[in-house]
């Protein structure tokens, strides 16, 4: 009887195992909005597991440029699969630390809707960023960067940290597009206005929906939510006449990762209309890739940018150390 | 024929033979020490602060501003105590009065990220006491975010720490004083001048070390309230460079600097430190003072007694209520808070029990030392061993391991053995500070009795110390696993999926502005403390084998 | 040579020195007078064995005991207080006396009964010290002493908080125990007219040294130099 039990017992352990064992398990870094409940986490995870008989596992880090310093402080022995949300800015540098591997699948085929040639990194969204205001409490909307940042007796503003936030690091470069050498000088003028400057965008616009300030860093799509979701067009974007710095979000693979073939797989299923579907109504960003349905209609009369900003990913690769450095010591006075 | 060992080298051995014990806690607190400050050293290089220092202006921002916020802290603190305890002093008794001083003792052993939380809510931007007084049509419209903030949450945790530490200040004044000032007639001012601010002057400096250290240390409150590079400190930066930027040369040299400027604060100031003791600050107080019956001076002292208590039990009761009133189910039904909970509670107990391990070597040989072998200045060697931590703070040898650890790929696999090795270090000196003077006092009392009957060792521990000790060896252990529950700096470094610790969950809650998620967990964390306090104090202290 | 010889013993604490010669006969009550500071309680110590002297030796019964720990050394010591442990009862305290982890065999147990009833404190022995009185606390010392059998009793003023009366009957215990179990007893005393109650020789002490010696009576009566006899507040013209 009792040989019986034991044996039954190490029978099920052993199957149990061998379970486990089946299911892969494919981890993505990315960034802490992208895991929250209304974020697209959820909803990517139920879509792609119902397919690949796998599990999905999101760490979820302060924001985009955390993602970078992670990679590079994991190193080797890190426990990523796939990196999700970096942007532009970073990609060279990311690139640099040798960990990512190429994505190995032909862009002619793939249908994106920007112009995209990189063989590491691929795409998800892209957007503008943009300031958002509350119209409830900012009677004045500026409407250029340069008013924002010379009327000394304008509203307070909630920033990102350049060093975790991908927006944080777009407001950076875009003040030092459109003020170029001036861009200490500008931050100067700003830097007694910004009400605090937080780790990542999902802080910053937490505050800002609480009323602590009436202008945040964000999105030119971020008015979409509280259209669809909330029916209200109490929060706006400022349309800016020198233009808008643009973002792309991307993901990669990491090189040293044990299930390249899953990883795989799941770059292609990010391409395709069941991961894109969801990134309007969950990311509130405009989708790089198919979708098989047009945009919902809180989508239409957004602020669209006269220009787009953006600068070389090896120009940034070079100064941003140097301009964030910059940044530092000019908001610590 | 072999040589037998000359009367100079038995000596050693027997000295050796008996001390193994502090030898091997000191050895261990050395090698832990020794190995960050070379990790350190070989990872910054001294030349690289030096010329950083001289380069970049934001690292002499940094430091200015550490040093700035911790003056202005310990100022604020200690201005505001002296008429807090001045006003306990002189009424000896008025209902309440156990509670208050008691409440008194919340804030040390509060999570800080709680009480941060909780200061948020009450003095925050949107908070209670803006609406308070908006309602009586006034408006505040300054800034939080930064020094004022960090401001506000070092005076709610160091305030009512001066306050019991002021206290015992008044013991020392002798009766006849008061009977004599009374013949003279002096009035309160007088009194102040003459008697009580002479006996001030003897805890004021003691008082003031301490918070200075606590303050200038300070990691989680800046973090959560600084708000941005314009009031960073020491710590948070050196845990930005490593998170935010990977800079490791950066996080090494700025360590460096933590390093080099507490261990020169604590060699400056430890005369005063060494006299000041964390005192349990219930004083008797039942003195005849010639001003203590005027009934001016009595309401003057309750209302300052009551906006005390107010202070410190609001942002509490703020976290209290918000939390019984959030997502009480769907926070706690989340698997990820019970796993952050008990890595917490693991890691605590582990902590506590590192500590209690080093402190029972330190303290043993050094009574030894003192009583049987007379040797007071190793014994005060080890003494002061065990407070290793005012001058080598928690993130600088954490972040010294976790860079010791980066390079071999295993960092944060052995996060939670770094985090309690770290937490013991940590807890250590309130672990000599609880159970050192109670064993002391023992060996005081008993030390020739028992070596006339030949107690030693086990026997010694057992039968002649661990009734006398056990009660204050079950408060520290309490205290220590608490203190560490509660810890949010190591922790946050080598955190990587988000909630390696309930703290660090806390703060990612924060972080991404679920605040009544935040409230949750907050009071889920105070229960947890709570618990642990109580069952560790109880299980240890009280129960009768 | 005698039962307790103590040889050209040196000690030196500080500024202060310590030189002692002596021999104490055995089963003999030897009393140690002489002013505060003049280091009688020292001299306790080092028989005792909780300081070591810098030079010489003390012998006991012709075997030299000055390398020895004080546990190993045949003399048991009575202190001024704590000579009990509060948080045990009598028994125990009485019990460690013969084995310190209180491990204790039948023919323990007998002996303890034994010290229990030579002291007096039949029904005293379960209960704690603080629910005695000072008189049966010392008692219950002295009983522990007992149990200890060893040859030289040590008495460091130990009655000094007690009532007279009671003093006086402590002493007497003390005195009849020495003459059933062939004691040694050296007694540190600052009442030297008490201590001749029981004691026959006495050593005075001054400045760290034995200035006289010989019987206590005879000193009391004809102190033969001017610190004994301003001691004993007598003037010697």
């Amino acid at each position: 009887m009792k040989f019986l039990l034991r044996g039954g017992f190490a029978l099920l352990t052993a199957i149990t195992y061998c379970a486990q064992a089946e299911t892969e398990k494919l981890t993505i870094y990315t960034y802490s909005s992208f895991v929250s409940d209304w974020g697209p986490g959820p909803a990517v995870k139920k879509a792609f597991e119902r397919d690949c008989n796998c599990e999905l596992d999101f760490v979820g880090l302060e924001d985009g440029a955390a993602l970078l310093s992670r990679l590079q402080l994991e190193g080797r022995h890190s426990k990523a699969d796939i990196i999700l949300g970096l942007d532009t800015n970073l990609t060279t540098e990311a690139a640099a630390t040798g960990l990512l591997a190429p994505h190995g699948l032909n862009i002619d085929e793939l249908d994106l809707s920007i112009d995209w040639t990189d063989d590491v990194f691929l795409p998800y969204d892209y957007g503008h960023f943009a300031f958002v205001y509350d119209s409830e409490a900012l009677a004045v909307v500026p409407g250029s960067l340069e008013a924002l940042v010379q009327d000394t007796s304008g509203p307070q503003l909630i920033i990102q940290d350049p060093r975790t936030s991908t927006p944080g690091l777009g407001l950076l470069l875009w003040i030092r597009v459109v003020f170029g050498d001036d861009a200490p000088l500008a931050w100067s003028q700003l830097a007694p206005r910004i009400l605090t400057v937080t780790a990542g965008w999902s802080a910053a616009y937490g505050l800002f929906l609480e009323g602590e300030a009436p202008l945040v860093l964000s999105y030119t799509t971020s008015p979409a939510y509280h259209r669809h979701v909330e029916g209200t067009d109490r929060y706006r974007a400022a349309a800016f006449s020198e233009g808008h710095y643009a973002q792309i979000e991307v993901a990669a693979k990491l090189a040293d990762s044990p299930h390249q073939a899953l990883a795989d797989r799941f770059l292609v299923f990010m391409l395709s209309p069941a991961f894109q579907d969801l990134i309007p109504t969950t990311n509130w960003m405009f989708p790089a890739g198919r979708t098989s349905q047009p945009l919902p209609d809180a989508f239409t009369g957004l602020v669209q940018p006269t220009r787009t900003l953006l600068i070389e990913p090896e120009q940034v690769a070079a100064h941003r150390r140097a301009w964030v450095r910059e940044w530092l010591e000019v908001l610590g006075r | 024929m072999a040589r037998s060992p000359g009367p100079l080298t038995r000596k050693f051995y027997a000295i050796a033979r008996i001390s193994w014990p502090g030898v091997v806690s000191a050895l261990f607190l050395l090698l832990l020490i020794g190995a960050t400050f070379t990790v350190l050293l070989i990872g910054s290089g001294p030349i690289r602060l030096i010329n950083d220092l001289g380069k970049d202006p934001y690292l002499r921002q940094v430091v200015g501003f550490t040093l700035w916020q911790a003056s202005l802290s310990t100022l604020l603190s200690i201005g505001m105590a002296i008429p807090v305890a001045r006003a306990f002093a002189r009424q000896p008794s008025f209902p309440g009065r156990r509670l208050v001083l008691q409440l008194l003792g919340l804030p040390v052993v509060t999570p800080v990220i709680v009480a941060v939380l909780g200061i948020i809510a009450v003095y925050g931007q949107s908070g209670i006491l803006r609406d308070g007084l908006q309602l009586l049509g006034l408006s505040w419209s300054g800034r939080f975010y930064g020094l004022t903030g960090i401001l506000v949450a070092h005076v709610f945790f160091n305030f009512p720490l001066s306050v019991r530490m002021l206290l015992p200040a008044w013991d020392r004044i002798p009766s006849e004083n008061w009977r004599l000032a009374s013949q003279l007639g002096m009035n309160s001012r007088q009194l102040f001048r003459w008697l009580e601010w002479p006996a001030l002057t003897s805890v004021l400096p003691g008082t003031a070390a301490v918070v200075f250290l606590l303050c200038f240390s300070s990691f989680a409150v800046v973090l959560v309230l600084g708000g941005g590079p314009s009031a960073t400190t020491i710590e948070v930066a050196i845990y930005q460079a490593l998170r935010f930027e990977f800079d490791p040369p950066r996080a090494a040299a700025l360590a460096l600097g933590q390093l080099g400027i507490c261990t020169a604060l604590v060699l400056g100031l430890h005369h005063w430190i060494r006299a000041q003791s964390i005192s349990r600050g219930l004083a008797s107080g039942a003195r005849y003072r010639p001003d203590a019956d005027q009934s001016i001076h009595r309401s003057f002292d309750l209302a300052v007694i009551g906006l005390t208590s107010t202070f410190v039990a609001l942002p509490l009761a703020a976290i209290v209520y918000a939390g019984c009133t959030g997502p009480l189910s769907s926070v706690l039904l989340d698997s990820r808070l019970w796993a952050a909970a008990g890595r917490s509670v693991g890691i605590a107990l582990a902590a506590a029990a590192v500590a209690l391990s080093l402190a029972a070597g330190l303290l043993v040989t050094s009574r030894h030392l003192v009583f049987q072998l007379r040797r007071r200045t190793e014994s005060d060697v080890l003494q002061i061993a065990g407070s290793i931590t005012l001058a080598v703070p928690p993130m600088v040898t954490g972040t010294g391991l976790f860079l010791l650890l980066l390079p071999l790929g295993i960092a944060f696999d052995l996060a939670v053995l770094v985090i309690i090795l770290v937490n013991a270090t940590l807890v250590l000196p309130y672990m000599m500070r609880t159970v050192g003077p109670a064993f002391l006092d023992a060996g005081h009392r008993y030390d020739r009795l028992c070596r006339q009957l030949g107690m030693s060792g086990w026997y010694r521990l057992r039968l002649a110390d661990w009734p006398i000790i056990r009660r204050p060896l079950g408060f520290a252990v309490a205290l220590c696993a608490t203190l560490s529950v509660g810890d949010m700096g190591v922790a946050a470094l080598f955190d990587t999926s988000g909630a390696i610790t309930l703290p660090v969950l806390l703060y990612h809650r924060l972080g991404a502005y679920r605040f009544d998620e935040a409230a949750v967990t907050a009071l889920a964390l105070i229960v947890l403390c709570a618990v642990v306090f109580l069952v560790v104090d109880r299980g240890i202290g009280r129960w009768h084998s | 040579m005698a039962f307790l010889t103590l040889k050209n013993l040196r000690f030196r604490q500080g500024t202060w020195q310590f030189a002692i010669d002596a021999k104490i006969e055995r089963n003999s009550c030897t009393a140690i007078i002489g002013p505060s500071g003049a280091g009688k309680s020292t001299l306790l110590s080092l028989i005792a064995g909780f300081e070591r002297p810098e030079r010489g030796a003390i012998f006991v019964d012709a075997e030299d005991i000055t390398a020895l720990a004080p546990a190993l050394r045949p003399v048991t010591i009575l202190f001024q207080e704590n000579n009990l442990f509060a948080h045990l009862t009598l028994a125990r305290n009485i019990g460690l006396g013969r084995h310190p982890g209180l491990q204790l065999s039948a023919e323990d147990k007998t002996r303890i009964e034994e010290a229990v009833a030579a002291v007096g404190l039949d029904g005293l022995e379960d209960r704690l010290p603080e629910s005695v009185s000072g008189g049966e606390r010392q008692r219950a010392a002295l009983a522990r002493c007992l149990c200890q059998d060893r040859a030289v009793l040590l008495l460091d003023e130990p009655f000094n908080s007690l009532d007279p009366a009671l003093r006086h009957e402590m002493r007497s215990l003390v005195d009849r125990l020495r003459r059933e179990r062939c004691l040694t007893v050296l007694l540190v005393s600052h009442n030297p007219e008490e201590a001749a109650e029981i004691a026959d020789t006495a050593l005075f002490m001054h400045g760290g040294q034995i200035l006289e010696r010989g019987n206590l009576e005879e000193l009391l009566k004809r102190p033969r130099t001017s610190q004994l006899a301003h001691y004993l507040g007598q003037s010697r013209e």
